[in-house]
């Protein structure tokens, strides 16, 4: 959470977005992210993200879920209350199966969702800059973060040889804070001031 | 990318027009922010008075008891358990698109796969209701529920498969609105960035949970669909196959039958496809979507419900080949006599069954018929009528007449309220998928952005000229890109 200052510049098409995001790295400019109104694949890896470690969390919340049904049922059907069915085994795991699988995939799915709304910072009434309103729309946006080196005036003409458009400076919060979208309070009235 | 230019030519591109990312999102967002047609407050309405209906008729069931349905000792399921797998069964088309046609990369998929999954969600729903309010004392329904009480503790019986329906229908429910939603995210953010209204951006700035397409979100996000759908593959087939159980695990002649699970998962997607086809018809004419739902997907569509319906077909054939070859007299009672006799009591529901279910989808072999719109509407009703029949044949003709003649039921035929309730279902579901249109966008516009420079018309007809560069600066490209 803090108040950055960043070059943000627009892409229309994803072939000059990928050599841009090239040269970029290259030149070693910081890039801080692209925000894209589709997902682009191979863009990540373009980017040098690491790869996500969703579907591990998806595989243990998965198991988390099996062995709940698994010890729930055998609690109450052969510790707590056996009931003796036609003289069948207290333990009657084939039976378990059904609701083994269906609990290994609710708590899966559920697990990883609230993971990804973690990891993401979402949540309903959550707020955040949007460099443009149209990285949602029909424009790739890319956003390089200046640091105390970075000289704006030469990375906005870097950047607009690379093929971006509407090349521009903004002070911009980098984490997220509450509040609605119709209301446009900012956290940080002047923030030019606590400029990191 | 260069990967994009090995979209084969053949193939007819799945979104027409020569559109840019801009237009898509002027087309779908559209009809939400425009003022409601006269149309849409018509069905809106209907819809409203049919939920209305419903709930009345509900009322009167848990006042008086389920004694208000003319259910009775013989048939003790009837409209209710009939409604329920049918609802069950239409809620599958959605996962179907949305889960297996992801895994096995179906591009067309994605111009229908919102519609599908929202009509999924709202048939669960509708299903949900016949078991919940045939329980009589309903406010008893958390009893289902294992948790330590002071009964006991008594816990429910794992072992049975009515309980296994509470937990494949609660899962499945939860799995396809978490599916939905997050794919939901990133186009309520479109909305939200174009919107002009304050409750507009209040509503959509809260149901998009503040999402803003960061790269890395966007890596997340892939990879959540993906592995959504491989859970959610396995646990669309396990859902019929579980409410199946619920007769197959019995003893009762006609229910107890191996055959059961792959027959009623076929007859699932065939009846949900139907369904798509259905409200995909009217949704495209309704918004003017054509470019983006196009004959191709409505052609591919019809397909499926060849396929399936023979399955259907297939099934019904062993099935009575199978009471035949058993030469076990209560099998050969309970189909060629209560069902494939014209001249029993509910013969007649039979061979609607049949005529419905395996003839009439034939005519989905000619490539001209597949294209019909008119055809394909009224294709899609025939299918599900023949789809509801299939599960009264099933439940009924099997209980109706019991192993002692002096068990055998009066005729079953359903009260008033019977049917109000079934009607109220169709408002329940008409009311929450006018909502949902007017509120949501019906096409996944971010996948349909993804797809449009492979698959879009505008972007097809250059794919030629990669066939005419040379074969080994094909590869050189295909090996370095990105």
């Amino acid at each position: 959470m803090a108040i950055k200052r960043f070059v943000v510049g627009s892409f229309e098409e994803e072939p000059v977005l990928f050599r841009a995001v090239k040269k970029v790295r290259t030149a070693g400019y910081k890039l801080y992210d692209v925000f894209t109104p589709m997902p682009i694949h191979g863009l990540d890896k373009a980017m040098g993200l690491r790869e996500t470690s969703i579907p591990t969390a998806g595989f243990i919340y998965g198991i988390t879920g099996t062995t709940t049904a698994l010890c729930g049922i055998s609690y109450t059907l052969v510790y707590d209350w056996p009931l003796n069915i036609g003289g069948k085994p207290h333990f009657a795991l084939p039976a378990w199966i059904p609701i083994m699988f269906e609990l290994t995939v609710l708590f899966s799915a559920v697990g990883m969702v609230m993971t990804f709304c973690y990891l993401c910072q979402m949540a309903p009434f959550v707020r955040k800059h949007h460099f443009s309103p149209r990285s949602t729309d029909d424009r790739m946006v890319m956003v390089i973060e200046c640091t105390e080196k970075t000289n704006e005036e030469e990375l906005k003409t870097f950047l607009s040889q690379t093929g971006a458009e509407d090349v521009h400076v903004q002070n911009a919060e980098t984490g997220w804070w509450l509040g609605s979208y119709s209301k446009n309070k900012k956290p940080f009235e002047n923030p030019n001031t606590i400029l990191a | 990318m260069a990967l994009y230019k090995y979209e084969s030519q053949v193939r007819p591109p799945l979104v027409d027009g020569n559109k840019t990312y801009h237009q898509i999102t002027e087309d779908i967002v559209r009809p939400i922010e425009a003022r409601p047609s006269k149309l849409w407050w018509t069905g809106f309405l209907i819809s409203v008075a049919l939920l209305c209906f419903g709930i009345f008729s509900v009322t009167r069931e848990v006042i008086y008891g389920v004694g208000q349905w003319n259910l009775h000792k013989t048939v003790g399921w009837g409209w209710d358990i009939t409604n329920f797998v049918w609802w069950v069964g239409i809620g599958h088309a959605g996962t179907l698109i949305s889960a297996i046609l992801l895994l096995f990369r179906q591009g067309w998929r994605t111009g229908v796969n919102r519609a599908a999954e929202a009509m999924t969600i709202f048939a669960v729903m509708c299903a949900g209701q016949f078991p919940i309010w045939h329980m009589g004392r309903v406010w008893m329904a958390f009893f289902v529920l294992p948790y330590p009480n002071s009964r006991g503790s008594l816990w429910p019986n794992f072992n049975s498969p009515l309980l296994w329906d509470v937990f494949a229908v609660g899962t499945y429910f939860t799995v396809s609105v978490l599916f939905w939603y997050c794919g939901l995210l990133p186009d309520l953010a479109t909305v939200r960035d174009r919107a002009k209204l304050k409750w507009r951006k209040f509503f959509y700035g809260l149901t998009s949970f503040g999402w803003t397409g960061s790269t890395k979100h966007w890596q997340r996000h892939e990879y959540l669909s993906l592995i959504l759908a491989g859970l959610a593959t396995p646990l669309v087939l396990s859902v019929h196959t579980i409410v199946s159980f619920d007769f197959a695990t019995s003893i009762v002649p006609g229910w107890h039958t191996t055959i059961f699970p792959p027959y009623f998962v076929a007859g699932a997607v065939f009846s949900g496809f139907a369904m798509v086809q259905t409200l995909l018809i009217i949704t495209r004419k309704v918004f003017n979507l054509k470019e983006y739902i196009t004959l191709e997907h409505i052609d591919v569509m019809n397909k499926i419900i060849v396929l399936t319906g023979s399955i259907v077909g297939i099934a019904y054939l062993s099935e009575l080949f199978v009471a035949w070859y058993s030469q076990n007299p209560y099998e050969a009672t309970a189909f060629m006599q209560d069902r494939a006799n014209l001249f029993t009591p509910y013969g007649w529901a039979y061979y609607i069954m049949m005529s419905c279910n395996v003839l009439s989808p034939q005519v989905f072999w000619s490539r001209k018929m597949r294209r019909n719109l008119t055809v394909t509407f009224f294709m899609s009703v025939i299918v599900n009528i023949g789809m509801w029949f299939e599960r009264f044949v099933i439940i009924v003709s099997s209980i109706y007449r019991d192993y002692i003649p002096s068990a055998w039921a009066t005729y079953y035929s359903p009260s008033i309220w019977e049917v109000g309730f079934y009607l109220g279902t169709f408002g329940l579901f008409f009311t929450c998928y006018f909502l949902f249109s007017k509120f949501f966008p019906v096409i996944a516009l971010a996948e349909i952005k993804h797809i449009l420079k492979k698959s879009g018309d505008g972007f097809k007809e250059k794919m030629g000229e990669a066939e005419k560069e040379a074969p080994e600066a094909f590869a050189h490209e295909m090996a370095h890109a990105h």
